[in-house]
């Protein structure tokens, strides 16, 4: 616990010298580039040595050494190119412009913004999980119960959604998403109640909450289970009064308001962190625990809100994807994405605008990957690979250095968060 | 929560003895509780007539001498439990037992056996059924619990057994399938499993990297690829995924002793194997030079460098050893049981292995014993779908939340203390 050996972000030293000041920059750019970079490198290795053409290829190199590169360069091209095609579509974007400047309507156009708006759609949960994520470990705290608070919030929210009736549209959306907030502060709350009153480490309970809440999600969800429709294993839809409205009419575009609340969100989080007493007090907490008591901090107070206050974040995430894209909740809602947050956080160096950055990524590539399995036949599991790897990368830059023999600064630690367990 | 918070006047001896008093006293509430919790939940539910019907023979046709059904009156059973209940908890209350956590063991024991009474009340239930499934249950959580003992008390943290659970339990299925041999199935379990201890080992002593968050870098990779693969070779070739499962094998003698014989020596021979572990495991954390080298490397790394122990060699092989641990209980998912991968097979099962190595306390004959209930946890629950809902009127799902609610109280320090190894968690860096 006290051994907060981390670059745990201090205070901005007000006159640091410039050249501190780009080491730093440089390590916040090109560090977070260089790992997903590399990360897409080993993808694409992987999509390589499992496919059994190219696998024939090289084995028989020498018969057509130029056959065997060209088919090796067009199966990751293929594969990435799918994915860049399905995320961000540029190519059919500026065609579209082409066409509506050449007077024949703005259809084509809109239907090529179709994947942009996904990925930007995909990227609204991350943002909010990223965030959930990046202000716990702010203030010294490592919420990795992401996965719960989303499925708790996701429920709250869904729940209100469909139970109440006849309420106007600005009474029940905001009820809606006030209850999925709710459920996950309260399901991250009980985490840091127990670690401020007994000292219970938040990971170990975190993990124990995230099963606990999966447990009662598919008990609750299943076919005729107390929230589930009477013949299939999800909610009732929510009711159109409690919906995130979209935001274009185009078949497919499920582009939401949530985006907007979710670019609010990074901003609030940055105010907090950094312009409000509270978020001082968070990260002093953060930065050493022990100091901040002394100096007046109510520390066992503060792991309670920042808890909180991370879960609600958590909470938001489930509750943005269930009011604004699915519009009701199945079993296996969130598959994952509380993991990938700490991903996020991490790439993002805990920074708000670098999680939304990281978040924006993350959503264009998960989106990009579905394309990819459609065209090329590779699994979107790859992303899942890369995205493991990202963290490895980023938690050891050490293999980064290495890699490409970038010297190392003084301003270059990574971020380490090491603690014990047990206390 | 400690004693420093006591009064400065008060000698810290009074004030522990008040603490203890005030201890013994919630005690004693408790089993109180717990005997009007039988009265009124259980009691008052059940009908004078009624008959709860054990059998304690096998299903299959073994060669077991044949025990008769325990057969027992249900309210009376009943009434005479939350009586004995009682009768602990005034003892409870005006004398107090020396070691209460032992007594809370039986109360609940007791609750768990009346719970049972009243679940089968007019009906019949194979409790060696119950028990046999229990112990198969509890195997690969066990190993995960076994893989965390080996790294925790060397000082690393592993949150990552369910990932190499799950690389071992498809590695496992392939390996068999390809070479048409189980035993290489589960070396290559063993081995696919390692390397990802190596990964750990390297991530968490080499580069110090945060042992949690690599961790879960490593379960997110594991399910990343076991997927990825799967869905690009399994999928499409069902051969690949085909590698038999291991034959139960009866030990002679052991096996013919009533009831322990069909539930422990009737079993695969990867449970067989689980058993050498959790000896082998306590015998020498506790017997040998290694084993206290590890304890002092997972207590106070400084100390024990100075004394000329090689803490980050230990490390390494305690972390390695464990993945390959991790690894053969990855192997009983597929090739132990059911005989095919699934994606995501291991469906949380290391995190229980988490959650039972710290109800046992970092020791491996205590998380065995934890394994065992959470093991029974999940045979209940499966058992109580089957009776039905008009039986037992509460959703069999809640049982599954016991094994993570309970490790929970049991962290929270409601029962007793639970202390992880000091430098669990923590980076060495030799000076």
């Amino acid at each position: 616990m006290s051994e907060a050996t981390s670059s745990a972000p201090l205070p901005e030293a007000a006159g640091a010298p410039p050249p501190v000041k780009t080491a730093r920059l440089r390590t916040a750019l090109l560090y977070p580039i260089l790992a997903v970079f590399t990360a897409l490198v080993i993808g694409a290795i992987l999509i390589l040595v499992t496919d059994k053409a190219v696998v024939n290829a090289w084995l028989n190199f020498f018969d057509d050494p130029m056959g065997t590169l060209r088919l090796t360069v067009q199966t990751v091209g293929k594969a990435y190119g799918a994915m860049f095609e399905g995320s961000l579509n540029i190519g059919g974007i500026i065609r579209g412009i082409g066409a509506a400047l050449r007077g024949e309507g703005t259809r084509q156009l809109t239907i090529a913004l179709v994947p942009i708006s996904e990925s930007l759609t995909q990227s609204v949960p991350y943002i909010f999980a990223g965030l959930a994520v990046a202000f716990a470990f702010q203030g010294g705290l490592f919420n990795i119960g992401g996965e719960g608070q989303m499925l708790v919030g996701a429920l709250c929210s869904v729940y209100i959604g469909f139970k109440l009736t006849g309420l106007p549209w600005f009474v029940h959306l905001p009820l809606a998403m006030l209850a999925g907030m709710a459920g996950g502060a309260l399901w991250a709350g009980i985490v840091g109640a127990l670690k401020s009153y007994t000292g219970a480490h938040e990971v170990i309970n975190s993990i124990m909450m995230n099963w606990i809440a999966i447990i009662l999600s598919s008990w609750l969800l299943k076919v005729g289970g107390p929230m589930a429709r009477p013949d299939v294993p999800v909610t009732p839809p929510v009711l159109p009064t409690a919906w995130i409205p979209r935001l274009f009419d185009t078949p497919g575009n499920r582009f939401h308001a949530g985006f907007f609340l979710a670019l609010f969100a990074v901003w609030l989080v940055w105010w907090l962190l950094y312009k409000s007493t509270l978020g001082f007090q968070i990260r002093m907490v953060g930065a050493n625990p022990k100091a901040a008591k002394y100096s007046g901090v109510n520390v066992k107070r503060l792991w309670i809100i920042i808890m909180a206050i991370s879960g609600s974040l958590a909470g938001t995430a489930g509750m943005v994807q269930t009011l604004g894209v699915d519009r009701w909740v199945g079993v296996g809602f969130s598959s994952g994405m509380g993991f990938d947050a700490i991903a996020l956080a991490l790439l993002g160096r805990n920074h708000p605008v670098g999680v939304l950055l990281a978040a924006l990524l993350f959503g264009t590539l998960k989106n990009g990957a579905t394309r990819m399995q459609s065209v090329a036949q590779i699994p979107v599991d790859i992303i899942t690979i890369v995205i493991a790897l990202v963290i490895v990368f980023i938690a050891a830059p050490e293999i980064i250095r290495a890699l490409y023999r970038l010297p190392k600064t003084s301003a270059e630690e990574g971020p380490v968060f090491t603690k014990g367990w047990g206390s | 929560m400690t004693a420093t918070t006591a009064p400065v006047n008060t000698s810290l001896g009074a004030y522990a003895a008040r603490r203890e008093r005030r201890k013994t006293i919630a005690y004693g509430i408790f089993f109180l509780l717990v005997a009007l919790a039988i009265a009124l939940l259980f009691v008052r539910n059940s009908a004078p007539g009624m008959e709860s019907t054990f059998k304690l023979n096998p299903t299959t046709k073994e060669k077991v001498v044949p025990l008769g059904d325990l057969v027992l009156p249900t309210q009376a059973a009943l009434i005479v439990l939350a009586g004995i209940v009682s009768v602990i908890g005034l003892y409870q209350l005006v004398k107090g037992f020396k070691r209460a956590v032992i007594v809370l063991g039986i109360v609940a024991l007791l609750f768990v056996f009346a719970f049972l009474i009243w679940a089968v009340r007019g009906k019949s239930i194979n409790l060696l059924g119950i028990l046999t499934f229990t112990v198969a249950a509890a195997t690969p959580i066990a190993f995960g619990a076994m893989s965390g003992v080996m790294c925790e008390r060397s000082g690393v943290v592993n949150i990552a057994i369910e990932g190499m659970m799950l690389t071992g339990a498809m590695v496992a299925v392939v390996f068999a399938s390809i070479s048409g041999s189980l035993w290489l199935g589960l070396l290559g379990a063993v081995i696919s499993a390692g390397l990802l201890g190596v990964f750990l080992a390297v991530l968490a002593i080499h580069f110090r990297v945060d042992q949690i968050i690599a961790g879960t870098a490593i379960n997110i990779f594991a399910l990343g690829i076991t997927s990825f693969i799967s869905q690009r070779f399994l999928q499409p070739t069902p051969a690949l995924n085909s590698g038999g499962v291991f034959a139960k094998i009866a030990i002679p003698w052991l096996s013919q002793i009533p009831i322990i014989g069909p539930v422990f020596f009737n079993q695969s021979i990867i449970i067989y194997i689980l058993f050498a572990t959790v000896i082998a495991i306590h015998f020498m954390l506790f017997y040998t030079r290694w084993g206290l080298r590890t304890r002092a490397v997972g207590e106070h790394p400084r100390a024990a460098d100075t004394l000329g122990v090689n803490v980050f060699k230990i490390r390494y092989i305690n972390v390695i050893i464990g993945g390959m641990i991790a690894g053969v209980g990855g192997a009983y998912f597929t090739i132990g049981s059911v005989g095919r991968f699934d994606e995501a097979i291991t469906a949380g099962k290391g995190f229980i292995g988490l959650a039972a190595m710290i109800f046992g306390r970092w020791t491996p004959l205590g998380a065995y014993g934890a394994s065992l209930i959470f093991g029974f946890s999940d045979a209940l629950q499966a058992r109580l779908q089957v009776l039905g809902k008009t039986q037992v009127p509460i959703p069999s799902e809640w049982l599954l939340i016991l094994p993570y609610l309970v490790t929970m109280i049991v962290l929270a320090g409601v029962v007793g203390k639970t202390v992880a190894p000091a430098a669990d968690g923590k980076p060495y860096i030799k000076d």
